[in-house]
């Protein structure tokens, strides 16, 4: 939220609300840092805190063995041409950049969710890269298929390493998936590169294969999570959604039960994924499932197969440019659990809560009048 | 422009209908017989009627598919039904790569899906008026009228995905909002579209969207690319009740 619209009152009401709160999960050694803490604010101005101000009591309600609740945004979808070629995609791009470095308090890092290209060429790479170094916060980076298919992810590698990587975050587990491996097309058809490329693109293109992360990337996987402790929270970047929703538009991932078993040991575990630019929420068992929005183009929602908890976002405009479009940001709760807010451009924001992915009743989505055919 | 059938294409696709490829395809030496078979990829319909007649190069047998172009030369005439279709594939390869563009229907069937056109067998079905205004039909007749429409709406596929032939200033083509034609919607058409403040047809929209996202030139409603896409769209949405004027 950009402080531009919002009140010094409600900022004040907001933290108070807050504080009060933390309070109530205080400790008795919390209680005295933060009695420790308004004595100095007291006293002088330490650090700049302001003895008007909640922040101390804030800071002393991180205690040890708590997780501290935060916030990251995400950006995806892109599919860059060079701006000679094509300068809409490019405005997109940076549009939601825009967004998030207005974010105040800037997000802990942002994610970008995977096809920053469109057809994989050196030249889009760059281009997405330049743009994103622009960003304030941290910046994530996920691999697409749009991406990878030109050389198989060699300029890609170059710009910003390894497609599958994981860290810890604020007592977070995360972990980067490349899941659009494709068995070869490829070869016995004697295409080239761009052809194969441009197969890949085609999100209706029946001549490719499905994605699957493949057995070498659930390897990497069962070995990453294997020195991770299952009370620890997981959450899962990936550009396929690591379920099957509709085959035909690689709304799919070829080998998603045996990614989602290893996955099972975890008490929370959430994956955000790119690739089907809509709204869209899904829970199998113990996992949270949530879509990422596109600053490209909004896809349909697939004719079949959709998880009863998705509410549609409204059908776009066409007459609105970037209808349908935006970014986003995810709130990591206290609990590990994780909250998805879909900025779409030009209406108002939609919030998907953690408490109705889990059952389907409580906090749900705004629906609309105005679904696709 | 739109590529359309050849008139050889046609009429070999006649020919592998009518199974009486002899006498349209140039004359046939009863020696090749072997060879005059349709050369069994389904849509490409240049069949490989052969002309053979001995040479004096070398003593090789020189046989030419019927576009009179296309040779190849034996040191020996087959002998099998399996040697004589070797020499007919030979020669349709041949044909294959100097005419790739030929092959777009192979290629259409490979990427996109086209839903397949109404099922008219029922027309066989029971006795068929003596004296129909068309005659009498067969199941050839209910064939090439699928496979007639089906090209019309394959055609339009081929240009619904291809930003280039679109015109598409931007490299963008209709399947990047629209894969399958989803969201297409055409049974809603005609209908009042807010935005424009007039009643719109399919080719409204479609020449909206070319202007707006696709950034290319409007099409005029005869445009054989427009009546291609309008049969594309249409044709994926088989089975849908018509439903003008809904939102």
């Amino acid at each position: 939220m950009s402080r531009r619209h919002t009140s010094v009152e409600t900022r004040y009401m907001e933290e108070r609300e807050r504080t009060l709160r933390d309070l109530g999960r205080l400790s008795r050694r919390g209680f005295l840092k933060v009695s420790a803490a308004a004595a100095a604010g007291a006293a002088a101005l330490v650090g700049g805190i302001s003895p008007h101000t909640f922040a101390p009591v804030r800071v002393a309600g991180a205690q040890p063995g708590k997780r501290e609740a935060f916030r990251f945004a995400y950006i995806s979808d892109s599919h860059l041409y060079e701006e000679k070629v094509n300068d809409r995609f490019v405005r997109g791009l940076l549009r939601a950049v825009d967004d998030v470095n207005r974010m105040d308090p800037q997000p802990d890092f942002v994610l970008y969710g995977g096809d920053l290209a469109q057809l994989g060429q050196p030249g889009e790479l760059a281009l997405g890269a330049q743009i994103l170094k622009t960003l304030k916060a941290p910046l994530k980076m996920m691999v697409g298929e749009h991406d990878w298919f030109l050389d198989m992810g060699e300029k890609w590698r170059e710009l910003f390493g390894q497609p599958s990587y994981s860290f810890d975050h604020k007592g977070v587990h995360f972990v980067t998936l490349m899941s659009v491996v494709e068995k070869d097309f490829w070869t016995a058809r004697k295409l080239s590169p761009m052809e194969r490329m441009k197969t890949v693109a085609g999100l209706d293109n029946g001549a490719q294969s499905s994605f699957e992360v493949g057995e070498e990337g659930r390897k990497w996987l069962a070995d990453d999570l294997a020195k991770v402790p299952a009370t620890t929270p997981v959450i899962v970047f990936s550009h396929s959604p690591l379920y099957k929703l509709y085959k035909k538009w690689n709304f799919w991932t070829d080998d998603a039960e045996p990614v989602q078993a290893l996955l099972k040991k975890f008490q929370r575990v959430t994956v955000i994924h790119g690739h089907t630019h809509q709204l869209l929420t899904n829970r199998i068992g113990n996992i949270h499932f949530h879509g990422m929005l596109s600053t490209a183009w909004p896809w349909p929602y697939a004719p079949e197969g959709m998880p009863e908890l998705t509410i549609q976002m409204d059908r776009p405009d066409p007459f609105d440019p970037n209808d349908g479009c935006g970014d986003g940001t995810f709130d990591v709760n206290a609990d590990a659990t994780v909250d998805a807010m879909y900025r779409l451009w030009n209406r108002n924001p939609v919030t998907v809560k953690a408490t109705y992915v889990a059952n389907g009743k409580a906090d749900r989505p705004r629906t609309n009048n105005r679904r696709g055919y | 422009m739109t590529r359309h059938m050849s008139r050889r294409t046609h009429l070999a696709l006649a020919l592998v209908l009518l199974a009486a490829s002899a006498s349209a395809c140039g004359q046939r030496k009863s020696k090749l017989d072997g060879a005059t078979t349709g050369s069994g990829g389904g849509g490409s319909a240049a069949t490989s009627t052969s002309t053979a007649g001995n040479t004096a190069d070398g003593g090789k047998t020189q046989v030419r598919l019927c576009d009179n172009v296309t040779t190849v030369a034996l040191d020996q005439l087959p002998k099998s039904r399996g040697e004589a279709q070797a020499v007919a594939d030979q020669l349709m390869d041949q044909w294959r790569r100097q005419h790739p563009d030929q092959e777009w229907e192979t290629e259409v069937r490979r990427s996109w899906t086209v839903k397949p056109p109404f099922e008219n067998k029922s027309v066989l079905e029971g006795q068929q008026a003596e004296g129909a205004s068309y005659g009498r039909y067969t199941k050839t007749d209910i064939l090439a009228w699928a496979r007639e429409s089906e090209r019309a709406a394959m055609e339009g596929a081929r240009v619904f995905h291809n930003g280039g032939e679109l015109g598409s200033t931007i490299s963008v083509s209709c399947d990047m909002c629209h894969p399958d034609a989803a969201n297409t919607h055409p049974e809603t058409y005609p209908k009042f579209q807010v935005q424009l403040g007039r009643v719109a047809l399919l080719r409204d929209m479609i020449n909206w969207c070319l202007q707006h996202p696709v950034r290319a030139p409007a099409m005029s409603a005869d445009d054989p690319r427009m009546r291609a896409m309008e049969a594309y769209i249409l044709a994926q949405r088989q089975g849908t009740p018509l439903n003008y004027g809904k939102h």
